[in-house]
């Protein structure tokens, strides 16, 4: 076991180092361009880029340069945006990290529970009109994209059905802090909770179906039926429970690119300022060093948040760890 | 696949291609499906045609202080706005005539023509990096699975590596920086504004994706009996990886082709939603998209009509490609009654 722990864990690092160096490429190392007039942004003074070229050792070799980036970005984390008047990036991260956090875990709870109802009944009422039409509808979720249901729901909660009732609650769009007024928090974020759920709901409700249809060919299954379990005993306790493996370490992923600003193209639409929101300005300033910065938090946090699902997985499932 | 089926005793040859085939022809869905992309296909390669000969509009040059006759009106394109004090102008809405049958954008051009000719460059943009994409997989994926140790081990994490950056985020890193200067590798030159940049960027983006069902469906290749024995034989590797292993990856590659079609047109659309994807004279349905934001209060329908547009291509697709799997795939539960 410890073996195995410690095993994944060198090969988390393996991982975070492959994708920081690939990032430094992307980056600083392409060809066709001064990586100093990246930083700089556009229209900066010589002394500037003077300075930076120092700062960030490119008159230097690349590994030295690469050095610099990370320590700039993990262990002195002063890597200024010159483009948005020098101001220090990990913080503006850190500050935006929990907006996507809220928006993240509410739309995970609304899909987890969706999609384990509607995936479990289909299943159950695999081949009638129930099981189609939950098939049906979680496909088109599936094929809607995101940004344009966020303004169209945004058309229709702000514009259109704002005098009406049943869409009369809903703020203006923004981002109320949970820890100013609870309530606001909750109603600005149930459209975009909404939204965001809408396309894993229509995913995981597929995927758990067809997981519980592959299992109920399984032998344990058919022992439970043929011992006269209830077909909703065997459904719950005993299907659900096996399908229930492989979801969580999808959801696992899932989640995991998403707190770490996948879901970008929401945040965007609904003027949260979360971490795709910050990168998202940063585009439309050409901030090279904030665009780095997140890329380069958000895949530290996909991968670690891996690893440590791997090992919770490890230590509740005896037929995942490696075998001595 | 492999076996010889030209055998005199054996009538019923059907080879899987063909069992698909015929599943395929029997499924409702997928028929409809085919249908429809191949209605919205044919419908955005007509539409210069649209253009010049049914809507009478050039849909790239602005038209602010154009007007059109409507049942025997002139209506000008521009209308004041629908609040209290008329302040600010906006487009004319849906006429449902052959002029401007969706209302012009706040440009004044025609939404319906410009939707056709966003379509031929957002459908251009999804299959030629969905091509590029499954290209560039198979050959990941046939070398890996094929050489095994240390290559493989090489290419699997650094498939492995591209993945744990969110998609859209490691989209955005490459175009930011193809897009402000171009692609200089070598003799080979990329301008900013190129449609390859987002065919590559996209096509590099899902290789991982693809890349992984085929390393795994060759390196079960490489055990089976029929592989063993064409080694047996003295058969150079190249013919069999050739003859022997690519013809039977095919089958994955064609499950997966409308599958990263689909996200690539998601991509494609985001990308431009963003301003990073499809720049400007050329337009996709994602910059439509981002041309409606501003009017989304007033006129939604700039911003709706390329939404649908999206939507319905994307759900074609992955309808196509569920039934492919279950009419390819022995194991699926499709083959079942």
């Amino acid at each position: 076991m410890l073996r195995a722990f410690l095993s994944r864990m060198a090969q988390t690092l393996f991982v975070l180092f492959g994708i920081s160096a690939m990032v430094f490429g992307v980056f600083f190392a392409t060809p066709g361009m001064d990586p100093t007039a990246r930083i700089a942004g556009r229209g900066a003074s010589p002394q500037v880029m003077e300075t930076i070229r120092k700062e960030y050792g490119f008159d230097r070799s690349l590994p030295v340069q690469y050095g610099i980036m990370m320590k700039k970005l993990f262990i002195t984390r002063d890597l200024a945006s010159y483009a948005n008047r020098g101001e220090h990036v990990v913080p503006e991260i850190l500050h935006a990290a929990p907006v996507t956090a809220s928006l993240v875990c509410g739309a995970a709870v609304i899909w987890i529970a969706t999609s384990l109802l509607a995936g479990t009944l289909a299943a159950a009422m695999k081949g009638r009109m129930i099981d189609r039409m939950i098939m049906a509808l979680g496909m088109v979720g599936i094929s809607i994209p995101v940004f344009w249901l966020g303004e169209v729901m945004n058309m229709l909660t702000q514009s259109r059905y704002h005098d009406r009732w049943w869409f009369a609650w809903v703020p203006p769009p923004g981002y109320i802090p949970l820890t100013q007024n609870p309530l606001g928090w909750f109603l600005s974020l149930v459209i975009p909770w909404c939204v965001l759920a809408l396309a894993f709901t229509g995913i995981y409700s597929r995927v758990l179906r067809a997981d519980l249809i592959a299992l109920s060919h399984e032998d344990f299954i058919r022992t439970a039926r043929a011992k006269g379990l209830s077909p909703s005993r065997i459904m719950l306790r005993h299907s659900l429970r096996m399908a229930l493996i492989g979801y969580t370490a999808l959801f696992g992923m899932d989640f995991a690119q998403l707190a770490g600003g996948g879901a970008l193209m929401t945040e965007v639409v609904f003027g949260l300022p979360g971490v795709g929101h910050l990168t998202y300005q940063a585009l439309s300033n050409m901030d090279l060093p904030l665009i780095m910065a997140t890329v380069m938090y958000s895949a530290t946090f996909v991968v670690v948040a891996n690893a440590l699902v791997d090992v919770l997985h490890m230590a509740l499932d005896p037929r995942i760890r490696p075998s001595r | 696949m492999n076996t010889s089926s030209t055998q005199p005793e054996r009538l019923d040859s059907s080879g899987p291609w063909k069992t698909a085939l015929i599943g395929l022809a029997r499924d409702n869905t997928a028929r409809f499906a085919w249908l429809c992309l191949l209605l919205i296909v044919l419908s955005c390669l007509m539409a210069p045609f649209y253009a010049a000969r049914i809507a009478h509009t050039d849909p790239f040059s602005a038209n602010v202080a154009g007007s059109i006759m409507l049942d025997g009106q002139e209506v000008d394109l521009m209308q004041p706005n629908d609040n209290p004090l008329h302040l600010g102008l906006s487009p004319i809405g849906p006429t449902w005539h052959t002029h401007y049958l969706l209302g012009a954008d706040s440009q004044g051009r025609d939404i319906a023509a410009r939707l056709l000719y966003g379509g031929r460059n957002s459908l251009l943009i999804a299959s030629a990096s969905a091509t590029l994409c499954l290209v560039f997989a198979t050959l990941i994926g046939v070398v890996a699975g094929f050489m095994g140790g240390v290559v493989d081990s090489v290419l699997s994490r650094l498939m492995d590596i591209m993945w744990a950056v969110p998609v859209y985020l490691f989209a955005i890193c490459l175009s930011i920086v193809t897009i402000t200067t171009g692609l200089h590798l070598g003799p080979f030159t990329l301008e900013g504004n190129s449609l390859l940049v987002p065919v590559m960027i996209i096509a590099l983006v899902y290789m991982p994706y693809a890349a992984r069902p085929v390393r795994a469906r060759v390196m079960s290749l490489k055990t089976a009996e029929f592989v063993t024995a064409a080694r047996c034989l003295g058969v150079p590797r190249w013919r069999i990886v050739l003859f022997d292993i690519l013809p039977n990856v095919s089958d994955t590659l064609v499950v997966l082709g409308p599958l990263v079609m689909a996200m690539a047109l998601l991509t494609e659309s985001a990308l431009s939603f963003l301003s990073i994807g499809v720049q400007a004279p050329a337009s996709s349905w994602g910059t439509m998209i981002q041309d409606g934001e501003g009017l989304i209060y007033t006129r939604p329908v700039v911003a709706i009509a390329p939404g649908l547009a999206i939507a319905a291509v994307v759900l074609c697709l992955n309808i196509l490609g569920d039934s492919l799997r279950d009419h390819l795939d022995p194991r699926s539960a499709g083959r079942e009654p």
